[in-house]
């Protein structure tokens, strides 16, 4: 970086926001305070990825203030995994998404609370109302993260987007009582991963400049997009780093890779034109499946049916989300697609109640009719909180809500075969019990 | 076809048979009425194919005879003759049309056939008795919220009305449940009523009954089968087919050993809840009741709104506990109180409670807590 700095590199405390140019220094020449961020194209950017630090670890440690200096893990019991390790916890090796009993072996002295889910979110919400105060321009990608797109707002801030993010930041310390970390850029995936280079509680900025020589050691699952399978395809070419496809042509990515050649080439460079999208609300979750060979028996359709049926469930807690109704997708061997509704009477969030309704409407429509594709979604989408509440003739519901609990944790341990419902097992005297009457 | 008859009994008789008809009807001759006028009476026949609604009205009959004209334009157009004015209906001309006349108004109207007009099944009832217009309107106004308007559930579309012994009474007894809540009144069985089959009345002939016995003071001739009911009254006879369905065993719902009981004046509650509800978000509704001996906060939160929280004194007894309701169900309930308090008896925040009338009233209600 330092060989492409021009004397005219920006510099901001970060703590009284005091703007310079030219000459650096150690400490704020207004505050006297040491955080600096410099960088030469500090006044230009505008698109920030902003991200809490150990966010639900650092709530815990706000609400119990004698959790400060101890390593802190959220998760759920003894079977669950890490959610949330606070960074003294990482220190002993702990990391998200870890079995709980390694993370226990790692560090037995660690704090382990369960996740206050709820807290969560309604802290999570306050935040992005702080977020929303600075730009119109949010777009949240998790409970507590999100791209900024100050772009527009000096003349209403008087102040550069990164004098706002620096305030914004501050305002969060203030107000919530736990730290962020910013990655300032023009575009997306470059501010998505600026943020991961000084946690906790950063400031780092990638310019137009840099990008390419940023990007170029960089393996190529980095880019956006790119997920396990397509790094495998690209490593299989002797693709391993991003600097590998900054060697080859556009032309020649196209050939190769078809539409994500494209992209590749793009992002490669540093180029991410996808703008920030504001919160729009999530409309449906669904999951489908084509099948190898053609299904016509309603028994046959209902198998595929089940396990698609979980997916969209476990889709819908992940999300906190619930949903009223539920459509059945059909594609016929001849390409046909049609689709089929039902509204239940209470939102839900379980595979039963979902397969329930679609099974009931697969009924109608297999009538020997061959089928490559079943799909299932829900619709209708509100709060986790309104799921499943349960009727006077409905007590069934709270037992099943359990049953699919203790599948789900069985499946975060051992993995997702680990086991199944009978309706998922195929066989002649195993056929999938009929739905039942709602 | 001939006739006349002063317009405000034509407006009433049509403003009765009128409702019945749907807006939107895919089968044209539904969206007429009959006319049948002969003896010194008219009479106005509309059907949706589930409810018949026929009411006779007198009138000054030049010749008998009868047509179909479209209901809500006929009503329309008497509705907005002036008051006191004498109309004629003549369809004697060979146009197929039908003439009103009104001081200087006139108005033709398209007909369709009297021969086209479905013919409403006379299939025997073997159940008659009569009741008095009030007991039927209690039945209706104190279950008729909670029937379910969920179409999958087909069966809770409508009033179960049925007979049954209670601590040896005779009784009848109305229930309508969505599934949330369940309502259940009762009145002493009408003589004539036993052996009558359970029924299920189903709601949109709930309301055009309790639209037409809203200012009548006699007794009802009910007669029913196990899948219509009629109802004769004063010159109106409602006809409804019934739910052909199984209504739930709707009493192993209602809870019978709560321990904790709460008294609270019913208006004061009503009132607050209402206020209180005013910040929880619509879909939900919810409201908290955190109840402790002698006194009641009622609170609601909406991430979006803000929160709101009021304090009611109470009569209640024993440790304290919370529990949410969906506010609109404890306004609906709040609403058919008739002494001046109303009690809950409960047993925790997660079980269905009970509710009923501070003095007995035949009406108890069973609520589902929501969580909050």
């Amino acid at each position: 970086m330092a060989d492409t700095e021009p004397t005219d590199t920006a510099y901001l405390c970060r703590d009284c926001l005091h703007l310079w140019h030219g000459e650096a220094r150690r400490e704020c020449p207004r505050c006297h305070e040491p955080r600096i961020v410099s960088h030469p194209e500090l006044t230009r950017l505008h698109l920030a990825h902003v991200d809490c630090d150990a966010f639900f670890a650092a709530i815990e440690k706000r609400d119990d203030p004698s959790l400060a200096h101890r390593p802190v893990i959220i998760g759920g019991g003894r079977r669950g995994v890490v959610a949330t390790a606070c960074y003294i916890a990482r220190q002993y090796g702990i990391r998200s998404a870890m079995p709980m009993f390694r993370a226990r072996r790692l560090c037995p002295d660690a704090v382990v609370i369960k996740p206050d889910i709820e807290k969560y979110r309604r802290e999570g919400r306050r935040i992005r109302l702080i977020f929303e105060s600075f730009t119109p321009a949010v777009e949240p990608l998790s409970i507590d993260e999100a791209f900024l797109d100050l772009g527009g707002t000096e003349r209403y801030h008087h102040r550069s987007p990164a004098q706002s993010l620096c305030a914004l930041a501050r305002q969060v310390e203030e107000e919530i009582g736990i730290t962020i970390s910013v990655g300032l850029s023009y575009n997306k995936s470059l501010a998505k991963m600026a943020s991961d280079l000084d946690k906790p509680r950063g400031f780092a900025c990638i310019g137009r400049q840099e990008a390419r020589s940023f990007l170029a050691p960089r393996p190529v699952g980095d880019i956006w997009g790119v997920g396990k399978a397509s790094e495998k395809t690209l490593h299989r070419e002797g693709i391993r780093t991003i600097g590998d496809l900054q060697q080859i042509s556009e032309e020649e990515l196209f050939r190769r890779f078809g539409q994500m050649g494209h992209r590749l080439h793009a992002f490669a460079r540093g180029i991410d034109e996808r703008p920030v999208k504001t919160a729009r609300e999530t409309k449906s979750i669904s999951a489908e499946t084509t099948f190898e060979t053609d299904l016509r028996r309603y028994d046959e359709l209902c198998r595929a049916l089940w396990p698609l049926s979980e997916t969209v469930a476990r889709r819908l807690r992940q999300n906190d989300l619930c949903g009223r109704t539920v459509t059945l997708k059909l594609k016929t061997a001849s390409f046909q697609s049609l689709t089929r509704a039902r509204t239940l009477e209470d939102p839900t969030q379980l595979a039963e109640y979902i397969f329930r309704a679609a099974s009931s409407l697969l009924k109608a429509e297999a009538d020997g009719t061959p089928y490559r594709l079943i799909g299932v979604g829900v619709s209708h989408l509100d709060s986790g909180d309104k799921a499943d509440p349960g009727g006077l003739f409905d007590r069934d519901r709270q037992r099943i809500r359990i049953r699919e609990q203790v599948l789900e944790e069985i499946r975060e341990r051992f993995g997702r075969d680990a086991i199944a419902t009978g309706r998922a097992i195929s066989g002649k005297r195993r056929g999938p019990t009929p739905p039942k009457k709602d | 076809m001939k006739l006349t008859i002063e317009r405000s009994a034509l407006l009433t008789t049509l403003g009765h048979v009128q409702s019945v008809v749907e807006r939107r009807n895919t089968i044209p001759i539904l969206s007429n009425v009959l006319i049948r006028a002969g003896n010194g009476a008219v009479s106005f026949t509309a059907t949706d194919l589930d409810i018949s609604i026929v009411e006779s009205v007198d009138a000054d009959i030049a010749m008998p005879g009868a047509t179909t004209a479209p209901a809500h334009t006929l009503y329309d157009i008497v509705r907005k003759l002036p008051d006191g004015a004498q109309v004629e209906l003549d369809a004697s001309g060979d146009d197929g049309r039908l003439v009103l006349r009104a001081g200087r108004s006139r108005f033709q109207l398209s007909c369709l056939p009297e021969g086209d007009f479905p013919s409403l099944s006379e299939d025997d009832l073997p159940h008659t008795f009569e009741m008095p217009a009030d007991e039927m309107r209690r039945i209706i106004d104190k279950t008729r919220f909670a029937i379910s308007t969920e179409e999958t559930r087909y069966y809770l579309n409508g009033i179960y009305l049925h007979e049954t012994e209670q601590d040896g009474f005779a009784v009848m007894r109305g229930v309508a449940t969505d599934g949330h809540r369940l309502a259940r009144v009762q009145i002493p069985r009408p003589t004539g009523a036993e052996g009558m089959p359970g029924i299920i009345f189903p709601r949109k002939a709930v309301g055009e009954l309790r639209k037409l016995i809203d200012d009548f003071d006699g007794a009802l001739a009910v007669a029913c089968s196990d899948n219509r009911i009629r109802f004769s009254f004063g010159q109106v006879v409602l006809a409804s087919k019934l739910i052909d369905g199984t209504f739930p065993d709707y009493e192993r719902v209602i809870p019978t050993a709560n321990s904790l009981t709460m008294e609270v004046d019913a208006k004061l509650f009503a009132k607050a809840v209402d206020r209180v509800s005013t910040i929880s978000t619509e879909k939900s509704r919810a409201v908290k009741l955190a109840i402790a001996p002698g006194n009641l906060t009622l609170s609601a939160n909406s991430p979006d709104q803000g929160s709101a929280v009021e304090e009611l004194p109470v009569s209640f007894e024993g440790e304290g506990m919370e529990i949410g309701f969906n506010s609109k169900y404890l306004l609906d309930i709040a609403g058919q109180i008739e002494s001046e308090n109303i009690r809950f008896r409960l047993e925790d925040g997660n079980s269905p409670s009970l509710v009923e009338d501070g003095e007995d009233s035949g009406a108890i209600y069973v609520l589902m807590p929501m969580r909050v």
